[in-house]
């Protein structure tokens, strides 16, 4: 906005509600570092901070999916799927030379998603399904063609050249800053101005706080919905290109689980699961919020590990009661 | 209509009896916008009690401070003389008073019976006694004169039909105060009919009635006592012996009418070109068949009852709705595609009578709605600097009052909403505009400057249709009046043809009308 004018005459209020993941996110960290005060070492950080990227660009494009009052349940067994194409077309093309098969893995990934994307959204608003049944469906879809493709075992990056020459993707970093964290920050802006400062971004906005007047508006609402999923796609064969250097491999349990990380993280950040709001950057907080949770539990002793899933799990309700009390206000 | 029925009229309860129900200098508001103050009435036993007022007098709202749906600010309720607080309608009821509420409140895909008894079922044992509830909804229906079988799913009847089973839902139990809020909207003059003998008889039960209609000679016919709002204030509690239909409608708008309307301008030239054209438009279940043009500068009335087919229609012309038409012709050009998108294009806007579910974003900024149809961009991004100019310019050009600058549309009260919504649809550039209900809740002083802008809008040479339910405004806004009746066009109405009665009885399909 370059019109000063203009700016003072919208005075912008801050809704004490959206600085609530912050504020959770600043509790988790001192009660990480009085437990534990590794907690703050610069390396730990940097662990939690890199581990929390998949989550956190997953739930970018899940605040989208949310934001316009749809849900996807399929992005954790899409990963999974697209990963495993992403490895075999990679794989294959390593004859043409190792520069052809990372391009050809990572247009793979990225376009893969946004079709798979497309795919769900497709069904959704042509169909007139809802979201909820449509992407359950397609994440069992996802999860089977997964296992199928490796067979029941795992599919891993051939040769080891190729491991090594991906594995700065997730393990390297860039002035200091590792690149998964480079590559969520960056997303996370271009997000932010896609949903707050474009008319895309406005219909998106629009159609989740209420259909109808969106659909009396003369608004695509069935183009607008289905930009979300391929959206939400695109962002998870992202998280995937940072998720597959870690272990040069794709499993069918891959990618387990991540949509109730995604969902969860897009609802601590401030979301409304109903929609008609977003929040990027609370949206990854929320992803923050989960990883140091794990970490600490981790690094603590107090809680066995093995019940991360089930405090994450617990998170996601005792968030939504926080929305509920805070809109009631 | 029961002309009969008059000479049924009870004697009117002894007037230094105790009221049954009775408000005390009641006031209620809503945000900033007090909706009623220091109103106060009383029905006693066996009393007919109307309540009368334009839309946005607040009628509706005292019905609901009188039955626990709202709690008054100021003033007090009065059970036989005693202050009562009603916390919400489940104790309202307890203690006897019942409102029926003009919005359809059934399930669907429940039965007949099953809706009468929801809630309060009864039992033999552990389980459902369904054939004694079939049975008393049988007689209760009968009793009203409705003849639908208690087994049958309320959403295959007819709304008349639905209007009667909720009625009879509140006539389950013995009562001491039933609110009836416009009963007979929805209803034909038969079943009026039944409806006012049920009324006589619950009379003459002792039940204190208090009656919402807009119809004037209902009341006339009816009423025991008639007491009248406007502006959310009382105008006058008396007798409705020796007053007539016209002194009521005096003391509803409480100015001539006259000055409620701007001047008419000359109906445009019949030879000129037509701005829309419309043959055999069909909406499956609602309308059968419909055939209209309208010209430039023409502002064209649609009026007939509630379930008509009229919202349906032009739904269905701007492709809200799935809908047949042989021809859509507008400005001379074809259309052959029925979409939000393509009616945009061609520049066909339409308001929805349903500001709040389908017309505004109510949590969102003013701007944001008013300009959602097509954002303003620069570059990709957003425009606010042009966003703001629109913004002052829909708030100066159509006087949107909001309290602060960075109000949400939810804030406004409903005339504003309703300039907001106009300005919107302006924004856009339509050449043809669809009002659908263009004052429904809205204070008097907005619906003059409304009818004003819609008058000018139409000098501007923008061909323009009103869908409205309130005779008056048709016959004072409109060039011409198309009346609607089970989803056709029944008559085509012009000059000093359009009155009140012709539009009842093309709508209604009564050949005559007891006034």
């Amino acid at each position: 906005m370059s019109n000063a004018a203009a700016r003072a005459a919208r005075p912008r209020r801050i809704d004490p509600a959206s600085l609530a993941p912050f504020a959770a996110l600043a509790v988790l960290v001192l009660v990480g570092t009085l437990l534990n005060a590794r907690f703050l070492a610069p390396d730990n950080i940097a662990n939690v901070v890199t581990r929390a990227s998949f989550i956190a660009v997953i739930g970018i494009g899940a605040t989208f999916v949310i934001a316009a009052g749809g849900l996807d349940l399929s992005v954790g067994s899409m990963s999974a799927f697209i990963g495993g194409s992403a490895i075999l077309l990679s794989n294959a093309s390593a004859g043409h030379g190792l520069g052809t098969a990372l391009a050809v893995g990572g247009l793979v990934a990225i376009g893969g998603g946004a079709l798979c994307g497309l795919a769900n959204g497709l069904v959704i608003t042509v169909g007139r399904l809802e979201a909820f049944i449509v992407t359950l469906g397609s994440m069992g879809i996802f999860r089977a063609l997964t296992t199928y493709l490796a067979q029941g075992g795992s599919l891993s990056l051939t040769p080891d050249a190729l491991q090594d020459l991906v594995r700065p993707v997730y393990f390297g970093s860039v002035l200091g800053m590792p690149v998964p964290v480079l590559v969520f920050a960056l997303l996370g802006g271009v997000a932010w101005v896609v949903l707050n400062r474009t008319p895309f971004g406005r219909h998106v906005v629009a159609i989740g706080a209420n259909e109808e007047v969106a659909r009396y508006s003369s608004v695509a609402i069935g183009r607008v919905r289905t930009l979300t999923y391929v959206i939400q796609g695109g962002c998870v064969g992202i998280a995937t290109i940072l998720y597959v250097p870690r272990l040069s491999s794709v499993t069918p349990t891959s990618g387990l689980l991540w949509e109730l990380q995604a969902i969860t993280a897009v609802v601590i950040g401030g979301t409304s699961l109903r929609g008609g709001n977003g929040r990027i950057w609370g949206t990854i907080a929320g992803a923050l919020v989960l990883e140091s949770v794990a970490n600490i539990m981790v690094l603590s002793n107090l809680v066995s590990e093995y019940l991360i899933g089930a405090v994450q799990g617990a998170i996601i309700i005792v968030a939504m009661l926080v929305q509920r009390s805070l809109r009631r206000n | 209509m029961a002309s009969g029925l008059i000479g049924n009229r009870t004697p009117a309860p002894a007037a230094q009896a105790t009221p049954t129900l009775a408000a005390d200098a009641l006031g209620k508001s809503y945000g900033q916008v007090q909706v009623l103050s220091d109103v106060s009435l009383s029905v006693r036993a066996g009393e007919l009690c109307a309540v009368l007022g334009e839309n946005g007098a607040g009628k509706s709202t005292l019905m609901k401070l009188l039955s626990g749906h709202l709690q008054p600010d100021q003033g007090s309720v009065l059970l036989d003389g005693q202050p009562v607080r009603l916390a919400n309608p489940m104790q309202a009821e307890q203690l006897g008073i019942v409102l029926v509420h003009q919005e359809q409140l059934l399930a669907g895909e429940l039965t007949v019976a099953e809706n009468l008894f929801l809630g309060r079922e009864l039992r033999r044992g552990p389980f459902l006694d369904r054939a004694r509830m079939h049975a008393l909804a049988a007689e209760l229906l009968a009793s009203l004169g409705c003849r639908v079988a208690p087994d049958m799913p309320v959403g295959r009847l007819s709304i008349a039909e639905r209007q009667m089973v909720q009625i009879a839902r509140a006539l389950l139990v013995p009562r001491r105060v039933v609110i009836l809020d416009e009963p007979t909207a929805v209803l034909t003059p038969h079943e009026v009919d039944a409806l006012f003998a049920a009324l006589l008889s619950l009379k003459a039960a002792g039940v204190a009635l208090l009656y919402i209609s807009h119809r004037l000679a209902e009341v006339a016919m009816i009423a025991d006592s008639v007491t009248v709002l406007r502006d959310g204030r009382l105008v006058t509690s008396r007798p409705a012996a020796g007053l007539g239909e016209l002194e009521m409608a005096r003391l509803m708008v409480g100015r001539d009418m006259s000055t409620l309307f701007p001047p008419k301008a000359a109906p445009p030239p019949a030879s000129a070109s037509p701005a829309l054209q419309v043959t055999r438009a069909r909406v499956p279940g609602q309308v059968r068949e419909a055939s209209f043009s309208l010209r430039p500068a023409e502002i064209l009335g649609f009026g007939g009852l509630v379930g008509a087919g009229r919202t349906e229609l032009f739904e269905g012309l701007i492709g809200l709705r799935p809908a047949q038409v042989e021809q859509l012709v507008v400005h001379g050009r074809t259309l052959a595609h029925l979409s939000p998108r393509s009616a945009l294009r061609a520049g066909i806007g339409y308001l929805t009578e349903d500001r709040k579910g389908r017309g505004l974003l109510l949590r969102q900024p003013l701007a944001t709605n008013l300009t959602l149809v097509a954002p303003f961009q620069r570059f990709g991004l957003l425009d606010a600097a042009r966003e703001l100019a629109a913004m002052e310019q829909a708030r100066t050009g159509f006087d949107i009052r909001a309290g602060r600058r960075d109000a949400l549309a939810g804030q406004l009260s409903g005339g504003n909403q309703q300039k907001l919504m106009l300005a919107k649809t302006m924004l856009t550039g339509p050449r043809i505009l669809v009002i659908d209900e263009p004052t429904r809740g809205i204070d008097i002083g907005t619906k003059a400057q409304i009818y004003r802008f819609i008058a000018a809008l139409a000098a501007a040479g923008n061909a323009v249709v009103v869908i409205s339910s309130e005779m008056q405004e048709l016959i004072g806004l409109c060039h011409r009046v198309l009346v609607m009746r089970h989803g056709r066009v029944v008559a085509e109405l012009e000059g000093d043809d359009m009155t009140e009665d012709a539009i009842v009885v093309h709508a209604t399909g009564v050949g005559e009308r007891a006034a």
